[in-house]
């Protein structure tokens, strides 16, 4: 782990609730540049959602959210965009655009958001293909890709900006272990070069063990424990307990 | 009175999602590469279902019309008949209703995906306004396609109206034309023509809000296309009733 100590996302008394249903509770953690934070629970416990509230796709109903320093809780637009250009976020599905080629969902922030040159581009979406394993692929669109090579690509999109902090929801559901391997062997490449914050939902155990700096646990809503993966799994909750020793 | 607070509650959203439609095509920046692309999906691939419809119902109406006006004697008038119909009415609304069925739906669909698979979020993630990359092109395309798609309509139809005519009464093309044009001047055609960029807004934005706002997975996604398409086509027809009403009061001479 990095010596610094610079603060990359922290959440302070964090609520939020779909309609009756809370999902969130009072939810307060932080993430150092260039640590890696793994969150587990069980399904419906809000994981997917701080991972939302973070890159503010959601907006919470209470709390502060912080990007680098800076509070998203109704940021305006234009600033938005000025934090989420920090954030590199890979969904659970990938979300690769299925109407533009594997090159093309790459070169698109590029081209948009960045005033390289086109040459320049195709540099960087070629290397970093290359550097996911894709390089054979970058013509096929999405709907012509594995679940694997969909994962590895939506992680190469994630990082086509060079993001000081990457969100990965469930970066290794649906892939078998080697896959999975090498996803996380890539996250952590990056956090090794680059001192990038990572923020991962996870369900898997061998994944969390590799990555994560720190565990933070949720259980309906709260917090329940927060540590590394010896704190954690010498926690008293047994939520927490069962889910890292699984 | 709670369907008719949801009733209320989901105009104002539309009306709201409109609005800014309109507010963001007109202020920069501009999806212009999105809107090219969107033009030929809209455009392009709608032609071949609107010329051969035109050109069936243009067919089909002559053989009606024939039947009845046989009995009057007065089949010279059939030409003209035709492209007044074609041209004022049936053209503008035909061409509104199957672009509806065709564009509406697909708009409806794919944006549903998008935001069922997180594509949306996706578009947001990357720092780019998922409003202006994609639901602001697909109106724009709209708005842009129908008045075109209309005019291919309208000749399709007198194209149809003249083969199934000349088959009949081995009528010259130039004769069918020249009594074709003979009650129908430029006022009478631009206007229903130009009321077709209304329909395409209505097409884009109704299909665009249900497909953008949907949040129910992979369920939603039929759902939108359904709601996009019954919606759409209703609205059209609302406004098609309201259009011609202020065409008469603004341009008294085009009412025939």
């Amino acid at each position: 782990m990095n010596g610094s100590h610079e603060i990359a996302v922290e959440f302070k008394r964090v609520a939020k609730s779909f309609g009756a249903q809370r999902v969130l509770n009072d939810l307060s953690f932080h993430v150092e540049q260039g640590q890696a934070l793994c969150i587990l629970g069980r399904s419906g416990t809000g994981k997917s959602v701080t991972l939302k509230l973070t890159m503010a796709l959601m907006c919470p109903d209470a709390g502060e959210i912080y990007v680098d320093r800076d509070n998203v809780v109704g940021m305006d637009t234009h600033r938005l965009s000025l934090v989420r250009k920090k954030l590199g976020y890979l969904f659970q599905d990938a979300a690769l655009f299925d109407s533009l080629t594997l090159y093309e969902n790459l070169a698109l922030p590029l081209s948009r958001l960045t005033k390289k040159h086109r040459d320049e581009i195709d540099d960087i979406v070629r290397r970093l293909l290359r550097d996911v394993g894709l390089a054979a692929h970058g013509e096929k669109y999405p709907s012509a890709l594995s679940g694997g090579m969909k994962k590895r690509a939506g992680l190469a999109r994630a990082l086509v900006l060079e993001p000081k902090i990457v969100l990965a929801d469930e970066p290794s559901s649906g892939l078998d272990r080697i896959t999975a391997s090498e996803i996380d062997e890539l996250l952590m490449l990056r956090k090794a070069e680059h001192n990038t914050a990572l923020v991962i939902v996870t369900h898997d155990i061998h994944g969390v063990r590799r990555v994560a700096d720190r565990v933070a646990v949720l259980d309906t809503g709260n917090l329940v424990a927060f540590g590394t993966v010896e704190e954690v799994s010498q926690s008293e909750n047994s939520v927490a307990r069962g889910l890292i020793t699984e | 009175m709670r369907w008719l607070t949801r009733w209320l509650e989901l105009v104002g959203k539309m009306g709201l999602f409109s609005l800014r439609v309109v507010i963001d095509s007109i202020t920069p920046p501009f999806e212009v590469a999105q809107f090219s692309r969107q033009l030929a999906e809209v455009g392009n691939k709608s032609m071949a279902l609107i010329v051969v419809s035109g050109f069936a119902l243009g067919a089909v109406m002559t053989l009606h019309t024939r039947s009845t006006l046989v009995t009057f004697g007065a089949t010279a008038m059939i030409p003209a008949v035709q492209a007044v119909s074609f041209f004022v009415e049936i053209g503008p609304l035909v061409a509104g209703l199957l672009l509806a069925g065709r564009v509406g739906s697909g708009i409806g669909a794919v944006l549903a995906n998008m935001r069922a698979t997180e594509q949306i979020d996706a578009i947001q993630s990357l720092s780019i306004d998922s409003f202006r990359f994609l639901i602001v092109p697909r109106v724009l395309a709209c708005v842009v396609a129908l008045p075109f798609l209309t005019l291919c309509m309208d000749f399709s139809g007198l194209f149809g109206g003249f083969l199934s005519e000349s088959l009949s009464s081995h009528i010259a093309p130039t004769l069918y034309l020249n009594r074709a044009f003979d009650y129908l001047q430029w006022s009478n055609f631009v206007a229903p023509t130009l009321k077709t960029t209304v329909f395409g807004f209505i097409i884009g934005a109704i299909s665009s809000y249900f497909g953008y706002t949907t949040n129910k997975g992979a369920q939603g996604v039929g759902e939108a296309a359904t709601k996009s398409v019954v919606v759409s086509s209703l609205l059209i027809i609302i406004a098609d009733v309201v259009l011609i009403k202020c065409i008469y009061f603004l341009f008294p001479d085009t009412a025939l």
